[in-house]
């Protein structure tokens, strides 16, 4: 096992292992601190896949951002964190069986097939190149600008949602 | 090098954890953080086929980026229901938010 497999053996226990006490923490904090570790990982993980600028956006918006709001909605939802009860519903025997049987059917699928493999490596400009692209009118120009519409219109739609009225 | 394969099988096993978070958890918040695990998981394995198959597109990462916007967008509207729900029946328990049982 080379260097780089060790590493991302590493941030991959991480993430996972972060994730399933993310799902199964009885303590809603607890969970969101979960969450941050495991968000972390995949950020690790973007860095090996040589993805850097999506690895830096990860860090901000989903560790900086996301996350930072998670914590914010379980200070304000403090009736639930005194007294939790038992953190899973009567389904999470099936549901376990559902989310292990989707593992279980898939893994073999994915680790069975072909998967075709690109010669060239990432080029030296590919940030350059994402940020061009963004911009571009004949590329992701109009996607780029709906998106920051979208996310315009979702936040002020939280802030009027969440505000108290009087 | 790292087979893409270990890639997918990670990315795939963070979205079956989200499965269990989202179909388990009584807490609203935490059904959440649990889609917020499958959007990771799907981020991660668009931006392996990203650098596995085409890495001189653009095209996996404006994706990526794309789904981590509505990741975003979801979040921020999904706290403000949240919150508001809180304020006026005091649970985020989703056992107990039945306002459109009939």
């Amino acid at each position: 096992m080379t260097l780089i497999q060790a590493v991302f053996v590493l941030f991959a226990i991480l993430t996972l292992g972060a994730g399933l006490f993310t799902v199964l923490s009885r303590h809603l904090f607890h969970a969101v601190l979960y969450l941050i570790l495991s968000l972390v990982g995949v950020a690790g993980l973007f860095v090996l896949l040589e993805a850097e600028f999506l690895a830096g956006v990860q860090v901000l918006i989903y560790i900086g951002a996301i996350s930072i709001l998670i914590i914010f909605a379980v200070m304000l939802t403090r009736g639930m964190a005194r007294n939790p009860g038992p953190p899973l519903n009567n389904q999470s025997l099936a549901a376990a069986v559902i989310a292990g049987l989707f593992f279980v059917l898939l893994a073999p699928v994915i680790a069975g097939f072909p998967w075709p493999q690109a010669t060239q490596g990432v080029p030296a400009d590919a940030i350059e190149a994402l940020g061009r692209s963004l911009v571009d009118p004949n590329q992701f120009a109009l996607p780029f600008e709906l998106a920051s519409v979208m996310i315009l219109a979702a936040l002020i739609g939280a802030i009027f949602i969440a505000r108290e009225k009087r | 090098m790292v087979p893409l394969t270990w890639y997918l099988l990670v990315a795939t096993a963070l979205f079956c954890i989200g499965v269990y978070g989202v179909l388990a958890r009584r807490n609203a918040i935490a059904i959440l953080m649990a889609i917020e695990l499958m959007l990771n998981a799907v981020n991660l394995s668009l931006v392996a086929f990203w650098r596995y198959l085409h890495p001189t597109a653009t095209t996996g990462q404006v994706f990526a980026l794309f789904v981590l916007v509505v990741a975003a967008a979801e979040a921020a509207a999904g706290l403000a229901l949240i919150i508001s729900i809180y304020r006026n029946r005091e649970t985020v328990d989703v056992e107990n938010i039945d306002l459109l049982k009939g």
